[in-house]
């Protein structure tokens, strides 16, 4: 089977070849013909794609160690969920991954264009092929997810264990539909360049593949961070790391993009700067994909010490001088139609958070691309670290909320006094009365920029509160529907606007989450005895006792914790770590239990007010003895039993491991009767639930606004025309309020 | 007022505020960024009393000292380690032949880790040293 | 063995696949666009998001953002555009031979 999956990504890569000629020849010389062969090879590209994967995915679950990236990423032990997902924890089949659902987008988009931007599709094409022929030849070339060893090993690897985490089976397919998604706006906003069609049809077309991109890139951004909270041990949930800010900056480029294409659509302005959006995402999320792939910033290797960083630095660069000139070549028909008339109006605002947006990004750019920059310049790599991110993005978001409280409640072109005392009375007084309550019942005023975060999220609470009202209120004067039928409807009519609405409104209570859980975090790193306590932020946290259980995959130490406020009793929280035992045989057979990878199960308690969340560390100082000592025994017996003849050793050394196991269930019991100290870090952290609901509302905001999903729209679209074409379009006449 | 000079005026007015922008991210970067080091880097240049971002690779034998923690981190490219003792919070991916970053200070034959500095690199990302 | 044989009829398979408009016609009656119908295109476009801001414009007026006289000013401006896309658009739709 891996001679076939090897042959499909050969065959992959000649497709893509073929079907770029094909579509630039059919696009040149007008021969329709061409252009339909060349996007049937996208067809055939997901069709081969789709195999190898299914090959790839085959070889995991029914763990044939004979491909080594199953031996060296999976086990017989790894849950069957988990085997699914072990194919995209390696760097072959990511790649695999990446190229497999750009080919599924890349149809999708191609058949919902069969009849719509004709010229500008066969560019269209021969750009998706060209990335689909990039990450196909890097699977060829460099990263051979088909590799087979002549005598596979009897066990795998096995997964890393703190990627056995349901939210790292969704993360990476969500982040590379969103780099994926990103690319279909770039391979369109090129060819609309090249053939100089720069109306707003190309916009319609790949505006819902972008508000796609932002959704998934979102979903596995916060996917991401959800893990790192649960998952990780250290109690925070963004670290500023490069594949972190990796997503983040496509991702805020495309928050940028959904806006200003608004203004493009609506008053033919801003062309230059929406094609360089556009083209700046799809470079982001290759970047992106970079970041992540190559382990350039991780800061231990060299530039270009991974074997993908040439071949991506040149497409990277590749992408950025081709949407340099053709921006340039095209000027002239970029040129916009319209002027901005007031700096009171909607347009202002959107042009407004655009600057900030890209301001952000070139922020988390500098910083993290920062320590290559100043190794170019000074010769030494120089980090600044997460530190030098917040002076700059903490004001800057800042702005960002108050934006996205003032731009739906202003309207387009321009606005008068009147409207604007009317439409902000009641956002000021919930933001005002935000912070009178806070400055009166809280010592929120000790951190002023957290507390402006509160006030101004308030105002976009109050904000989309009062549009969503108003709209109801309009919509039931029309129809005299009952109420939640007049808001059901009113948000089904406008789908993108109060889907927006509800995006922003989810925003806010993110930030607020982020404000409050990163300026109020109370935490203690402290070493408790069994019966001791800790008092933070208020909780007396009591280690009632130990915990420890043993099995062939992990010995696991943990402690039972007992929470309370004052005599109150609130809670017991558990929380363990686990030890995975290493491959490495020198460590010792005991030994090896206690060197290998180890993760955290956190005692969690979340809450809409606040979290409680408790990790051990127990220290293995004292069990060291007892561990040396069971390896220098089970050495010698082991050596003693090698020396035997074949079949008594082996039925020796099967005696040998039932022994080894008493053992360690030996020292599982020392952990828990002995009261030795132990490390935990204690963390209360106000408001952490309300990043994770703003995120699921975001999500359902991003949702309404993408819907109804391409497909179906498309046949609605069509039903549309067939019934203009019986009947010449009119102006839709003015409805009475 | 002019539509031209308005846009004029607006033009400026944000290029100032990018320029502006730019300008305090340059400089806070260049002044505030400490230097990131391998082994042998931080062998030849390490100044006691100065702190620098170690960079490396951990190697296997990973000793606890009490809460503190004792490992060695090596330099990728020479086959160079320095002695590292660390006391804080330990990120979980933290493991024998994992890429970390830990801000550290020389103390005699040893490096003193800052509490709470050690980064791990993320374990779901490419590691080259497994690949080649 | 088998599995190159696999692999051989994956290959016949997309070549077949992939080339059939080529062999079906010869290119000679796939028309390619016209650049009218690349307009009729445009201005489809530029019509639906004429529509959409008349819309938003007469939401934002009943959610109390325009004025009266501000909204009266806009939509009539608005109208005139839309009028004046629909026009353009029958000028071009006369032109395709449908």
């Amino acid at each position: 089977m891996a001679l076939i999956g090897r042959a499909l990504l050969i065959l992959g890569l000649l497709v893509c070849l073929y079907g770029i000629a094909a579509s630039v020849y059919g696009a040149r010389s007008g021969r329709q013909d061409f252009v339909v062969s060349g996007r049937r090879a996208v067809y055939a590209l997901a069709a081969l794609m789709t195999a190898a994967f299914a090959i790839l995915e085959a070889a995991f679950l029914r763990s044939d160690f004979s491909f080594n990236v199953v031996a060296a990423h999976s086990s017989t032990t790894t849950p069957t969920f988990y085997k699914g997902a072990a194919v995209w924890s390696s760097q072959e089949g990511s790649l695999l991954l990446w190229v497999w659902l750009l080919s599924l987008w890349s149809s999708l988009v191609l058949v919902l264009t069969r009849k719509r931007v004709r010229e500008i599709v066969p560019y269209a094409t021969a750009v998706l092929l060209g990335f689909g022929g990039f990450f196909t030849s890097l699977t060829v070339f460099f990263a051979n997810p088909f590799g087979t060893s002549a005598t596979p090993p009897p066990e795998g690897a096995g997964l890393d264990p703190l990627l056995l985490h349901p939210s790292m089976m969704i993360h990476p397919p969500m982040l590379y539909s969103g780099y994926t998604l990103l690319t279909i706006p770039f391979a369109f906003a090129i060819g609309a360049l090249i053939t100089g069609r720069l109306g707003g049809d190309w916009l319609a077309v790949t505006r819902r593949f972008a508000l796609g991109a932002w959704l998934f890139l979102g979903i596995g951004i916060v996917l991401g961070a959800r893990w790192s909270y649960t998952e990780l041990g250290w109690g925070g949930y963004w670290a500023w790391d490069p594949v972190e800010n990796a997503a983040l900056m496509p991702w805020l480029c495309a928050t940028a993009f959904i806006h200003s294409i608004m203004i493009q659509e609506k008053r033919g302005m801003l062309k230059v700067w929406n094609a360089s959006l556009v083209l700046s995402s799809g470079v982001l999320a290759i970047l992106g994909t970079f970041l992540v792939r190559s382990g350039i910033l991780e800061s231990i290797h060299a530039f270009g010490a991974s074997t993908l960083g040439v071949p991506f630095v040149t497409l990277i660069a590749a992408m950025v001088a081709s949407s340099v000139g053709l921006v340039i070549w095209r000027r002239e028909r970029l040129r916009s139609e319209a002027r901005l008339d007031s700096l009171l109006s909607r347009e202002a605002v959107f042009l407004f958070q655009n600057m900030v947006l890209v301001a952000m990004v070139f922020v988390i750019f500098w910083v993290t691309f920062f320590p290559l920059i100043s190794e170019a310049i000074t010769g030494t790599k120089v980090s600044v670290g997460p530190p030098a991110f917040r002076p700059f993005i903490v004001p800057l978001a800042l702005v960002l909320v108050a934006l996205a409280g003032i731009g739906p409640i202003i309207a387009w072109r321009r606005v008068t006094a009147a409207n604007l005392t009317r439409s902000f009375s009641f956002p000021v007084a919930s933001a005002a009365l935000t912070l009178t309550v806070l400055l009166i019942a809280s010592d929120a005023s000790a951190r002023p920029l957290a507390l402006a975060m509160f006030v101004l999220g308030a105002f976009v609470l109050g904000t989309v509160t009062q549009e969503l009202w108003r709209g109801t209120a309009a919509r039931r004067a029309m129809t005299h529907d009952p109420l939640p039928v007049a808001f059901v409807q009113l948000v089904r009519r406008n789908r993108r606007r109060y889907g927006g609405y509800i995006v922003h409104a989810g925003l806010a209570a993110l930030l607020i989450g982020v404000a409050a859980s990163s300026s109020f975090q109370h935490s203690r790193d402290v070493s408790l005895q069994p019966g001791q306590s800790a008092r933070v932020d208020g909780l007396t946290i009591r280690y009632v006792r130990a915990t420890a259980s043993a099995t062939a995959q992990k010995i696991s130490f943990g402690a039972l914790l007992s929470v309370s406020q004052g005599r109150r009793h609130l809670m017991t929280l558990v929380t363990s770590r686990g030890y995975y035992p290493a491959q490495d045989a020198s460590l010792g057979p005991i030994g090896r239990f206690f060197n290998g990878a180890s993760d955290s199960n956190v005692g969690l308690s979340a809450g809409a007010w606040h979290d409680i969340w408790t990790v051990i560390h127990p220290d293995l100082t004292p069990l060291q003895p007892l561990i040396s000592q069971g390896d220098r025994v089970f050495q010698s017996a082991m050596a003693a039993e090698a020396s035997l003849p074949a079949a008594q050793a082996r039925q020796g050394l099967g005696r040998l491991w039932q022994f080894r196991d008493i053992a360690i269930s030996e020292i599982t019991t020392r952990f828990v009767t002995h009261p030795w100290p132990v490390e935990f870090l204690l963390i209360v952290s106000p408001l952490v639930t309300w990043i994770w609901v703003g995120a699921i509302i975001i999500a359902i905001g991003g949702l309404i606004a993408l819907w109804p999903f391409p497909m179906f729209a498309w046949r609605r679209v069509r039903a549309v025309s067939r019934a203009k074409r019986a009947a010449p379009p009119r102006v839709p006449a003015r409805e009475t309020a | 007022m002019d539509p031209s000079r308005k846009r004029a005026i607006r033009l400026t007015v944000a290029l100032s505020a990018a320029l502006l922008l730019a300008s305090a991210l340059i400089y806070t970067s260049f002044t505030a960024g400490n230097p990131e080091l391998t082994a042998s880097q931080l062998l030849k240049h390490a100044q006691p009393g100065q702190s620098y971002i170690l960079a490396g690779t951990v190697l296997s034998g990973i000793q606890h000292d009490g809460t503190a923690l004792l490992f060695r981190v090596r330099d990728p490219k020479l086959r160079l380690s320095v002695p590292v003792r660390y006391t804080g919070i330990v990120p979980d991916p933290f493991a024998a032949g994992r890429g970390v970053l830990v801000t550290v200070h020389e103390q005699g034959s040893t490096f003193i880790g800052e509490p709470n500095s050690l980064t791990t690199k993320c374990p779901s990302k490419y590691q080259a040293a497994a690949a080649t | 063995m088998i599995e190159f044989l696999i692999v051989l009829a994956i290959l016949l398979l997309v070549i077949a696949f992939v080339s059939a408009p080529l062999r079906r016609g010869g290119g000679a009656h796939m028309q390619a666009p016209s650049s009218s119908a690349s307009q009729l295109e445009e201005l489809e476009a530029a019509r639906e998001a004429k529509y959409r801001e008349i819309r938003d414009a007469e939401l934002d007026h009943r959610t109390g953002k325009l004025s009266d006289e501000d909204y009266q000013a806009i939509d009539g401006s608005l109208r005139a555009e839309a009028v004046e896309i629909l026009r353009e658009l029958d000028r071009i739709g006369e032109r395709i031979p449908s």
